[in-house]
């Protein structure tokens, strides 16, 4: 058991960064504006059906296609910010999630409609492939890039919000919009920046993705969602550090309960949210 | 308060209940699914719509319900009507203990912790296979009849039955809904920080309206467990959660037939829909959730009770 200890934890950790990267823009968006936004993961499947197009039918590099698919997933996310969810800010929880839900059900059905139901898969460079040897023990090198990636962007985004005019900006309109709006601070623009940066990086999470999880039609509403959602409520709204830590946790708890206790299916999962969410109903880091 | 009287208009509308005996009797078993998804969109109505829960976990206590019969069908007895007062006692139940939590919390943690009861129950049921059967459903009994008439092929004696059950439940939820608690449910969704200044408790009267949303979940449950006989793990599913809330809402939030109305025209709508192409027909229950929210607030219901303001 403990031998395999290792393999959990690196698969765990590479899974954990994987849902960072889904949830990140997601949990800055709703701390900002209250947004809830559960068609969140139709970003990813934008992301994760524009590598397939540039990668199996354009025939370029897997890793060309990843920044393509974080700059389509950012413009889609702008031109939906523009025209239909900003009219939503003062609405109800309710009316924002039956609202992005309908958006949600709109996205599975174009996705259909171009690349059918089937699940679909996109080339990647064989020197990503395959498994290196560390102290007697297999690693995929797969896992390894989706780490490295992670922690870059992760280190990119801390150091923006903390060091840049605009991540103060952010900041201090996640923790007091209106008095952010008093000094003259135009949070409808940071938002807007969040928001695509946000849909960019769930476009990257999904390109990501096609290796670890799969590409379906469905993936706007299937169990990714509610990891994700699981990430931004424990983690805290609006927290970085909070997604971070709430991510590695459920990614590495994830996989060792898949990898120690298959017959509990995502019990234990869901049974450990629902008790942090009692404790902490703001979240591990959540402020409000 | 608004006249509790039944007006000309409702009975008309309860008596075309009983049309497609004779104009559409093809469609009995769709009008039996019809009318239990109405009696499961009224209960969420209760808690929703009239005391301002938001709950995306309600398929949590129509699955109970639907187990508790099927369970009681094959191990103990089959007659259904005893069956249905033990399925809505075990939803109650339910209700009861997880209200204790539920009423405490707002915004997106108590959507996620409603979220995550109904995912942990379709979880332990999905286990449980030796109990429910897992993912197979529960299978292998067959409940005959009601009140000695057999179910026939033709959906007719299950039609009646979902029909009936819903009237009578209906009739409870009106009365609810006309009675003080119903008024201090509403006082709580308008202004939950001014009622327990005029000495309204509002925890216990959330309480109180989420088990009996939770009990009238159960039944309709049950009497789908009763009309086919079967128990599938989909009646816990989160599928279901979300297609009663969006029924609901289609129909009109906070009014008795918003939930009705809302079930007949998503059903009507999918069974004619998803025969020709099922996997586009998210793409117009999408569209026209998006269209609903943004153009008619209220439902449908709402929008032509505006629209007969605006005209007289």
């Amino acid at each position: 058991m403990l031998s395999s200890l290792a393999g959990v934890l690196f698969d765990g950790f590479a899974y954990g960064m994987l849902l960072f990267l889904l949830a990140v823009g997601l949990s800055v968006t709703l701390g900002m504006m209250n947004f809830v936004n559960l068609a969140h993961c139709s970003f990813a499947a934008v992301g994760g059906y524009c590598t397939v197009t540039v990668v199996n039918r354009l025939g370029w590099n897997f890793l060309v296609a990843l920044p393509i698919a974080f700059v389509v997933g950012a413009l889609i996310a702008v031109v939906l910010e523009r025209a239909l969810f900003r009219r939503l800010y003062r609405s109800s929880d309710l009316d924002q999630c039956l609202f992005t839900i309908g958006i949600a059900f709109m996205s599975i059905a174009t996705f259909a409609w171009f690349y059918s139901t089937e699940p679909q898969s996109a080339r990647i460079p064989s020197y990503l492939l395959g498994s290196f040897e560390l102290l007697g023990r297999k690693f995929a090198v797969y896992r390894l890039f989706l780490m490295l990636m992670g922690l870059a962007i992760t280190a990119l985004l801390v150091l923006s919000i903390e060091r840049t005019r605009f991540g103060a900006q952010v900041r201090a309109a996640v923790d007091n919009q209106r008095m952010a709006r008093g000094l003259g601070i135009d949070v409808d623009r940071a938002f807007m920046i969040t928001f695509a940066l946000g849909g960019g990086l769930a476009a990257l999470g999904g390109a990501l993705a096609i290796e670890v999880i799969g590409l379906e039609s469905t993936l706007p509403l299937s169990v990714i969602l509610v990891y994700v959602l699981i990430v931004v409520a424990v983690g805290g709204l609006g927290s970085i550090r909070g997604s971070f830590v709430a991510a590695i946790v459920l990614g590495i708890t994830d996989t060792a309960g898949k990898y120690y206790f298959p017959w509990l299916g995502a019990f234990l999962i869901y049974l450990v949210m629902v008790a942090l969410l009692m404790w902490r109903p703001m979240g591990l880091f959540g402020k409000r | 308060m608004e006249n509790a009287r039944f007006k000309p208009l409702e009975y008309a509308f309860w008596a075309c209940t009983l049309l497609p005996f004779v104009v559409t009797p093809a469609y009995l078993s769709l009008g039996s699914q019809i009318a239990i998804t109405a009696l499961f969109a009224l209960s969420l109505d209760l808690i929703l719509g009239y005391a301002g829960l938001v709950s995306l976990g309600h398929a949590a206590f129509f699955g109970v319900g639907a187990y508790a019969a099927g369970l009681i069908a094959k191990h103990y007895w089959t007659e259904p009507l005893s069956g249905l007062v033990v399925a809505a006692i075990a939803a109650g139940i339910a209700g009861y203990v997880l209200s204790h939590i539920v009423v405490r919390f707002r915004h997106l943690a108590l959507i996620m912790l409603t979220m995550g009861f109904g995912l942990l129950l379709f979880e332990a049921a999905n286990s449980a296979s030796d109990l429910t059967g897992g993912a197979d459903g529960l299978q292998g009994f067959h409940v005959p009849g009601v009140l000695g008439f057999k179910f026939d092929m033709f959906g007719r004696t299950a039609y009646a039955y979902a029909l009936a059950v819903l009237f009578l439940c209906f009739l409870v939820a009106r009365r609810i809904i006309h009675s003080p608690f119903g008024l201090a449910l509403r006082g709580i969704r308008e202004n939950a920080a001014r009622m327990p200044a005029i000495g309204a408790p509002n925890l216990a009267h959330l309480r109180k309206a989420y088990t009996m949303a939770a009990v009238m979940a159960g039944i309709a449950g049950a009497v789908l467990t009763h009309t086919t006989s079967t128990v599938s793990l989909e009646t816990l599913s989160f599928g279901r959660s979300a297609d009663v809330l969006v029924i609901l809402i289609l129909g009109g939030a906070g009014r008795l037939y918003g939930g009705i109305v809302g079930a007949i025209i998503y059903m009507v709508a999918r069974d004619q829909f998803s025969g020709v192409a099922p996997q586009y027909w998210y793409f117009w229950i999408g569209l026209l959730l998006v269209a609903v929210v943004m153009f008619l607030p209220n439902g449908i219901l709402g929008g032509l009770s505006a629209l007969r303001k605006k005209s007289q």
